[in-house]
């Protein structure tokens, strides 16, 4: 008779020791946990924001309001180098992605060319060492027509450079939240995707990331009359900015278009109060300190505005020089909104606007009732079918039953190890997994009877049976094991969850139904030797 | 103690009945498609965009003031249904027209209504909101991912078994997946992101079930060389019907479990899936096996045979014709 291979035996007991030691911090409480000695694993399963409840978002990044930009301001440096240089042109401006102008002056091409060449910048090498390229394209339609734009990689790298500034200026504005583990992730080439577990109301979220926060100063010009700035008749250099709360008294000022002051100059901003009425105070940093200082003190008496991605939040007048570097925006706040508003000065402001593609937020308690209702199906699931293994094919059943058991602790074993976030679907694919491992057995057990009853041994029986039904196992695995790869690849999200425990369950039910069925069924036979199978 | 699903000399005459078989699955075959076009599948928010809500108001929720108010916002469609107890009511909100801002601001302006009209008590569940420029990726990446799946499933059968077998199984799996999307066009059922999971396992699964039988028609034709191909397939499948049915049984427990117990969200997965095992079942033996007959297959497995015999894998033995009790040329020992 074929001897138990000791390896073999040793191989099972090891892999279902750790099995158990690796899933038992699930069983506890987090905090029970942690205070387990260090050498005990302590990793649990993540459980998926369906689950805990909580809030996914995946942001775009409107990286086409930054290249804009880019070329507006490219075209005031076109138009300052040629002044400078007194080189005539007419007709400068942004069209079809390029900053355009024609000389007026024939001739004059070479000496433009080298204005624009010299605003057109290296970028710098990227990881393999190979940069050099330029930012912009310079082209020459003939005729005195230049034409100056984003190269690709120049375009490229802008996109690059405002999506990673974005997901920092996310991540410290939901930092700033307090929040436990949120997820923020770049995805594709202008996503990000923003998870945060627990959060009850995620229009909280919603209103610190639908703001780009960008904060200036600039001065008001007193003399202009709104209503001339209303009909299009604005002072050359100002613009007409609305006021943000227009119930207020003034729907609109006239400001300077130059900024004096910017929100990058602030180093920090806190919710206050002044007059029992809510406000956000700031601090400068040492250059916009001194600035500040300078700017009050030459236009003591004016208003300044305070304008808030392109709202004017308040104007006050400047009743003294502030020296110190810091003060306070006073506006029709609340104490919410004063939070939030520091909140989001204190981030900084994000280079383009994000726009919401997708939310999907879950309630805690409907988590935590997605979690009752699987774990009940699941313990009435594994139940109900190690019942209806035993019942029929009773003492090998009851062996299935024990591989049943492993295969329920492997896998939330190779969970909690792998780091897997568990979903409701992915406790869908746990008992799907638990009603197709038993297939395995199955087939094992099947084929045993048929060699019986071809006359065999029940040793060769169980040999026979054991080596004859494996080929077949492993076509079989092979194919639901494509489907849940292929799942994993194009599901998103829960589904996702699914994929993963089906994968797993597949490769431990091969595991369990092999090795532990094998040595368990061989193990009984030596110690019994029947004569028959009680099959 | 113990019982049987099936008696140890069960012959049922399986292929006798393959044309009947064969016109029932065209038969509903068609009606899929038809049920295709008119009344159409129900798609989810996932696949066409839009906004789905689930609140759970103090009492039992009022959905005629609901949804009076809902439609007052001039929103377009809005559906409302009761969600497993009277108190929870699923909200859907057709996609706006306009941009992803657009869709945002219906969010908002729902939940304005419902916190006016129901007040303090309410809570929101569940939130999503799907704009349309991801709910047309999900789509594309849903059917991808079960075009890729067929075809990676065709090349593996094709890999292990002769060509006939992949025809077999392909034409089973597609009558699979056609009978479960027609499923979901006839009741309505909502199609998301995990009803594409489930066709998946489906595919997984009815192809298990299919290999497993092919597994043995493969060696049932080396054993028993002349027997008539009808009934050798009769033969293989009479063999393994005790574990198609087990494993159909064990996977129905299971999933009746889940779709008893676990929660409405995966309702409507766990009924395509227990659709899709009931059809994966039937498909194995009336569709793929069936097709095996249609296609010559002694002839290939003649070749097999000659291929096998000069690697010198054939057992020599004396060939016994026909099941029964000592049909291995060697007796066990």
């Amino acid at each position: 008779m074929k001897a138990l291979q000791p390896w073999k035996i040793w191989l099972v007991v090891i892999v279902l020791v750790g099995a158990v030691i690796a899933a038992m911090p699930n069983l506890f409480a987090r905090d029970t946990v942690e205070a387990w000695p260090d050498w005990l694993p302590k990793s649990q399963i993540n459980l998926g924001l369906d689950l805990q409840g909580g809030s996914h978002l995946l942001l775009e990044v409107g990286v086409d309001t930054v290249i804009d930009e880019r070329l507006e301001d490219l075209v005031s440096e076109v138009r300052l180098a040629l002044r400078r240089e007194r080189i005539g042109y007419r007709g400068l401006g942004v069209q079809d992605g390029m900053v355009r102008f024609t000389l007026t002056e024939p001739g004059q091409e070479a000496l433009a060319r080298a204005q624009l060449d010299e605003l057109n910048p290296i970028l710098a090498g990227n990881a393999f060492g190979v940069g050099g390229g330029r930012e912009f394209t310079i082209q020459d339609f003939g005729e005195g027509r230049l034409g100056i734009g984003f190269s690709e990689e120049g375009r490229a790298e802008r996109v690059r450079a405002a999506v990673n500034q974005s997901l920092e200026v996310v991540r410290r504005r939901i930092d700033e939240l307090g929040t436990r583990e949120p997820t923020i992730q770049r995805q594709g080439d202008d996503r990000i995707l923003v998870q945060v577990p627990g959060e009850r109301d995620p229009s909280n979220i919603k209103e610190l990331l639908g703001r780009t926060a960008r904060l200036t100063f600039h001065m008001v010009d007193m003399d202009a009359s709104l209503s001339d700035a209303e009909a299009g008749r604005l002072p050359p250099g100002t613009m007409l900015v609305p006021s943000a709360d227009p119930d207020d008294g003034v729907p609109g000022w006239v400001v300077q278009r130059r900024a004096e002051l910017s929100g990058e100059n602030l180093v920090d901003s806190q919710p206050s109060f002044q007059d029992n009425q809510p406000v956000v105070s700031f601090r400068f940093d040492n250059a916009g300190a001194r600035r500040f200082a300078s700017l009050t003190q030459q236009n003591t008496g004016r208003l300044f505005a305070i304008v808030l991605d392109d709202e004017v939040i308040s104007a006050p007048r400047i009743r003294e020089p502030i020296l110190g570097g810091s003060g306070i925006i006073s506006g029709s706040f609340t104490v919410e909104s004063a939070n939030q508003l520091s909140i989001l000065l204190r981030a900084g402001a994000l280079p383009a606007p994000l726009t919401i593609l997708e939310e999907r937020s879950v309630g805690p308690d409907l988590g935590a009732d997605s979690v009752a209702a699987g774990q009940t199906a699941s313990i009435i699931g594994i139940v109900l079918v190690g019942v209806f293994m035993a019942l029929y094919y009773g003492r090998f059943g009851l062996i299935a039953d024990i591989a049943l058991f492993s295969n329920l602790v492997l896998i939330l074993a190779a969970l909690s190890l792998l780091g897997a976030t568990l979903t409701l679907p992915g406790i869908a694919g746990i008992v799907l997994t638990i009603g197709m491992a038993v297939d395995a057995n199955v087939l094992i057990f099947e084929r045993i009877r048929e060699e019986m009853r071809a006359g065999r041994t029940p040793l060769a029986s169980i040999e026979t049976g054991f080596s004859q039904a494996m080929r077949t196992i492993i076509d079989a695995n092979v194919t639901t094991l494509i489907a849940a790869v292929l799942l994993f690849e194009f599901g998103s999200g829960p589904v996702k969850g699914f994929a993963v425990t089906l994968a797993i369950g597949i490769l431990t039910s091969l595991f369990t139904a092999t090795l532990v069925t094998r040595l368990s069924v061989l193990a009984w036979y030596r110690r019994t030797r029947p004569a028959t199978l009680p099959l | 103690m113990q019982f049987r699903l099936v008696p140890d000399d069960t012959k049922i005459r399986f292929m006798r009945a393959r044309f009947i078989a064969i016109a029932v699955s065209a038969f509903l075959m068609l009606g899929s498609l038809v049920a295709l076009v008119y009344p159409g599948l129900n798609f989810g928010i996932d696949f066409q965009g839009g906004i789905l809500m689930e609140v759970r108001t103090p009492g039992p929720a009022d959905l005629t003031a609901m949804r009076t108010n809902l439609n007052q916002l001039g929103l377009g469609e809005v559906a409302l249904q009761e969600f497993g107890a009277e108190t929870d009511v699923l909200i859907r909100v057709a996609r706006q027209a306009g941009d992803e801002e657009a869709q945002q601001v219906a969010v908002v302006a729902v939940q304005n209504a419902l916190d006016e009209l129901i007040g303090e008590g309410i809570s929101y569940r569940r939130t999503e909101f799907v704009g349309p420029k991801v709910s047309e990726e999900l789509l594309q990446a849903g059917v991808m991912a079960i075009s890729l799946a067929l075809v990676a499933v065709l090349i593996y059968i094709w890999f292990r078994f002769e060509w006939q077998y992949g025809v077999g199984a392909i034409v089973a799996l597609i009558h699979d997946v056609v009978l479960t999307i027609g499923l979901f066009a006839v009741t309505g059922l909502e199609v998301n992101l995990t009803t594409v999971a489930a066709v998946l396992t489906i595919v997984g699964y009815s192809l298990n079930d299919t290999v497993v039988i092919f597994d043995r028609v493969r060696e049932n034709l080396r054993r028993y060389r002349s027997m008539e191909i009808s009934e050798l397939l009769d033969t293989s499948l009479n063999e393994t019907l005790a574990r198609t049915l087990m494993t159909s049984l064990t996977t129905l427990l299971a999933l009746f479990s889940l779709y008893f117990f676990g929660g409405e969200v995966i309702k409507g997965f766990t009924f395509a899936m227990i659709w899709g095992v009931l059809v994966g079942t039937y498909s194995t033996v009336y569709i793929a096996t069936p097709i095996l007959l249609q296609l010559n297959l002694r002839a290939i497995g003649a070749k097999a045979d000659a291929a096998a015999k000069v690697r010198g894998e054939v057992d020599e033995g004396p060939a016994i014709e026909g099941p029964g009790p000592a049909r291995r040329g060697k007796a066990g020992g």
